[in-house]
């Protein structure tokens, strides 16, 4: 189906898409690079910033093995043992996804100040992300081929050999891939941090950026953070990409082999029940009790009365639909060109796309204030300009979605249309769209979410008297007003969680994309 | 502008029609960029709306943040007025020349001193530095006679303040001044040994109530609202306030503007004059929301504060402290910001 050429006007649009995306990172480099050699000498080479390293490495690397070791026994548990209720497991591991991150992060804070440090940044990010790990290694889990494992024990292997030396290997692109994905989102992560008081990169270019506003040491530090995004997803890509364990022969599949827990079964069942509890029961058993709470007026910047509430949540609903909308307009059109053409400029623009994710939504908003502040200027503070900020941030989650739904729309019903009579749009509206709809109907919910959810860019681009869920749990978290808070709170959760719930039960268990999807940093 | 990317944006045809953030252009509605605290703007502000029928949009976040904002945004800032905790961001902006004159009938409701000398912006508040402390940690006859003792060896580890606080820089701005640059980077370097960093002056007062440090360089307000937030399960610290005119005890000001490039001066006036009327200073005193000292005279601060005339505060006025400029250098050449 690849000899046809596509239209320029499909061309078009892909490349003004992929010109949005790039558009961030093009400022970001020019206003470093506008900073000057002594400058960034002087900004880059102090204690702060390779305090800011240190902090945030160390993290990453803790995280990345405590994701691990949590994400892969969790799957293991469920996939591969006896376990009782296996089913209610498999779904109460995996709503963590379903709450953002820093409503996770405000729930924590609010049980204990002590949080306030490593401890607590470490806590909460590996109640927040495992799932990134669980997801991909439970599948990987349930397709394995029993063949192998019979065999090794047939040859005398006992359990824990066979598990390092036979399972292992054959995880190792799944959890590999899985852990990449928690390093780059606690890169990327700013609310939970930043309730946490925690410092890494993303907190600093805040603080940077709101003393200096759009001078040269955010673009700077924007910069080292850009470039530790980017290994982190190059490092995914090649281990998605290269490592596979292929199967030879021809034996029929069968379901993996599943192993008695035996006398472990109860230590097993109360460890997924205090991790449930830990993930789970604490950001919904704060938020409750913080609802119960009287008020607290002389520290809640934000008063919660139901009519700010529902305010709030208009304005997240409003932007979350124009943000879904962009977003998908901008991701269709790439769709298409993916999956109905190919070449070298089709793999550019897709790929171009993609980079996005590595683009914090910190350097995102940055890029765009100092852009319009002195250029542009009609745009300065307007919701236009937010909603571009989402389409940025989230063409990678939207192109996903509709990547799939448009694979799924077979090209031969297409061409039959094509044969039958139908031009190009004809074939498009009649044809392909309804074929893909629901495809496309579940990743503007994603993205719809997503948006909802998202504090960093609307922080810094929202329009003045513009606030929605997400910056009044900020603006009340941020001063410890955590009753307060709570309502905003509540309404967020009981949304984000919601629709999940909703998405799952059209269109399955969570898979990986929608794992990965939700859980995009707020 | 310095470089080409405006006209590459135009170009991608983001197919964004430039529907401007409503509100923005409309009559009588104010624009406040916020450095006080959220709560209490929103107090004054819905009072404002209530009398006026002015609506009043806010921008908030830290003083130093908020004012370089406005000085990047220049001539055609979405601003009216500009209120903040602490006068030298007032200062900077006045030097600039931002400002328009605040009219003359509003500078007269509160004591001149507490003012810009050039009648450009305009006292509301006033709060007090002090050393809180944990008194189950370390007794009151142990602590300093003066700020600068916290940075001696014997203070190590039992300190903690706030460097990126705005509330910091005026202290720096003030040692600066009376000391000299390199007894104030003595001093920070000192204190850079001993304390513990936090955040933000909020954590410093909820660090000493939790026995995390044994002193902390607070404002008085942060403390009196944990105390008020705390109600009946008592706050475990008490303020020691700094005697004889030492530099710990210095009165930060709180203050307002109109900017010079605002489109409604008239309203922007309005809202000033109410800042300071006797209704709204009332308000602020008798309020559990505010804690800071009502500048215009006779009427009395909120019940948890010492008496203003019991204070001690260094003789330096706020046109001395200058604009903060170089204490925020000094604190990046100390390394705690």
């Amino acid at each position: 189906m690849a000899a046809r050429r596509p239209s320029a006007g499909l061309l078009a649009a892909c490349c003004a898409a992929s010109a949005l995306v790039l558009l961030p990172l093009g400022v970001t480099v020019w206003n470093a690079a506008n900073a000057g050699g002594e400058v960034a000498a002087a900004l880059l080479w102090r204690p702060l910033t390779g305090f800011l390293l240190l902090n945030t490495l160390r993290l990453i690397g803790c995280a990345v093995i405590a994701t691990g070791l949590i994400g892969t026994a969790l799957a293991w548990l469920v996939e591969r043992t006896d376990l009782r209720a296996r089913r209610v497991w498999s779904i109460l591991a995996v709503v963590p996804l379903a709450i953002p991150p820093f409503i996770t992060s405000y729930a924590w804070v609010s049980l204990s100040p002590g949080l306030e440090n490593f401890g607590g940044a470490l806590l909460v990010v590996t109640v927040a992300y495992y799932p990134l790990v669980y997801l991909p290694v439970a599948a990987a889990l349930r397709e394995m081929d029993p063949a192998l494992e019979e065999t090794a024990r047939a040859l005398g292997l006992g359990r824990a050999a066979m598990f390092g030396r036979i399972i292992l290997p054959q995880l190792r692109p799944a959890l590999l891939g899985g852990v990449l994905l928690v390093a780059l989102d606690v890169l990327v992560e700013f609310g939970a941090f930043a309730l946490l008081r925690f410092r890494t990169f993303t907190t600093a270019i805040y603080g940077a950026y709101r003393a200096g506003f759009s001078g040269a040491e955010p673009a700077l530090l924007a910069m080292v953070l850009l470039v530790l995004c980017i290994a982190c997803l190059t490092a995914e890509f090649f281990v998605r990409g290269r490592a596979r364990y292929g199967r030879l022969g021809r034996g029929a599949r069968r379901r993996a082999a599943i192993y008695p827990l035996g006398r472990w079964h109860g230590p097993a069942q109360a460890g997924f029940a205090v991790w449930a509890a830990l993930t789970i029961g604490v950001p919904l058993g704060m938020i409750i009790y913080w609802l119960a709470q009287p008020g607290d007026a002389a520290t809640a910047p934000v008063a919660a009365s139901f009519g700010a509430v529902a305010r709030a949540a208009w304005s997240s609903i409003y932007l979350g639909a124009a943000g879904a909308a962009l977003t998908m307009a901008l991701a269709l059109p790439l769709g298409v060109l993916a999956t109905r053409y190919d070449g070298w400029l089709v793999t550019a623009l897709e790929r171009s796309a993609y980079l996005a994710q590595s683009i914090p939504g910190i350097v995102v908003a940055l890029a765009l204030v100092s852009l319009t502040v002195h250029t542009l200027r009609p745009l300065y503070e307007s919701t236009p300009l937010l909603v571009a900020a989402y389409a940025v941030l989230f063409l990678p989650l939207a192109l996903v979605g509709v990547r799939a739904a448009l694979t799924q729309a077979q090209p031969a019903l297409e061409e039959a249309g094509r044969s039958l009579g139908l031009g190009r749009t004809a074939v498009l509206l009649r044809v392909s769209l309804p074929l893909a709809a629901p495809g496309l109907g579940a990743a503007a919910a994603l993205v719809f979410i997503a948006v909802t959810t998202e504090l960093t860019a609307t922080l810094l681009l929202a329009p003045i008297g513009t606030q929605t869920l997400a910056t009044q749990v900020w603006a009340d978290t941020s001063t410890l007003a955590f009753a307060a808070a709570a309502p905003y709170a509540a309404v967020m959760a009981v949304m984000s969680m919601g629709a999940a719930w909703l998405l799952a039960g059209r269109f399955g268990t969570a898979d990986r994309v929608k794992g990965q999807a939700l859980a995009r940093p707020a | 502008m310095r470089f080409g990317l405006g006209e590459a944006v135009v170009g991608l045809g983001l197919g964004l029609a430039l529907a401007l953030a409503p509100g923005l252009g409309r009559a009588q509605t104010l624009t406040l960029y916020n450095a006080q605290h959220e709560q209490v703007v929103g107090m004054l502000t819905a009072m404002f709306t209530r009398q006026t029928g002015i609506k009043v949009l806010v921008h908030t976040g830290e003083g130093p943040d908020i004012a370089s904002q406005i000085l990047q945004e220049g001539a055609d800032s979405p601003a009216d007025l500009f209120f903040t905790e602490n006068s030298p961001e007032l200062i900077l902006l006045d030097e600039k020349g931002l400002l328009a004159p605040v009219d003359p009938a509003t500078l007269a409701n509160v004591p001149a001193k507490y003012s810009a000398a050039d009648g450009d912006w305009l006292g509301v508040l006033a709060r007090e530095n002090v050393l809180d402390f944990n008194a189950s940690m370390i007794s009151e006859t142990a602590l300093p006679a003066s700020l600068m003792d916290l940075a001696r060896p014997e203070w190590a580890g039992k300190v903690g303040i706030a460097p990126s606080d705005a509330d910091f820089l005026p202290l720096v701005s003030a040692v600066i001044r009376t000391q000299g640059k390199p007894a104030a980077l003595a001093w920070l370097n000192g204190l850079k040994a001993n304390a513990k960093i936090y955040e933000d002056d909020e954590s410093v007062v909820a660090a000493v109530a939790r026995g995390d440090v044994a002193v902390g360089v607070v404002n008085n307000y942060y403390w009196a609202r944990l105390e008020a937030d705390l109600g009946p399960r008592k706050i475990d610290s008490a303020l020691y306030h700094f005697k004889h005119g030492d530099i710990g005890g210095l009165i930060n000001i709180s203050g307002a503007a109109v900017l010079k490039s605002s489109k409604n001066q008239a309203a922007a006036q309005k809202f000033l004059a109410f800042l300071v009327s006797h209704q709204a200073q009332v308000a602020l005193g008798e309020s559990e929301i505010d804690f800071e000292y009502p500048l215009a005279p006779g009427v009395a601060p909120n019940k948890r504060l010492a008496p203003f005339s019991a204070l001690q505060p260094p003789a330096i006025s706020v046109s001395k402290l200058g604009d903060d400029q170089d204490a925020g250098a000094l604190l990046q050449q100390a390394g705690l910001i």
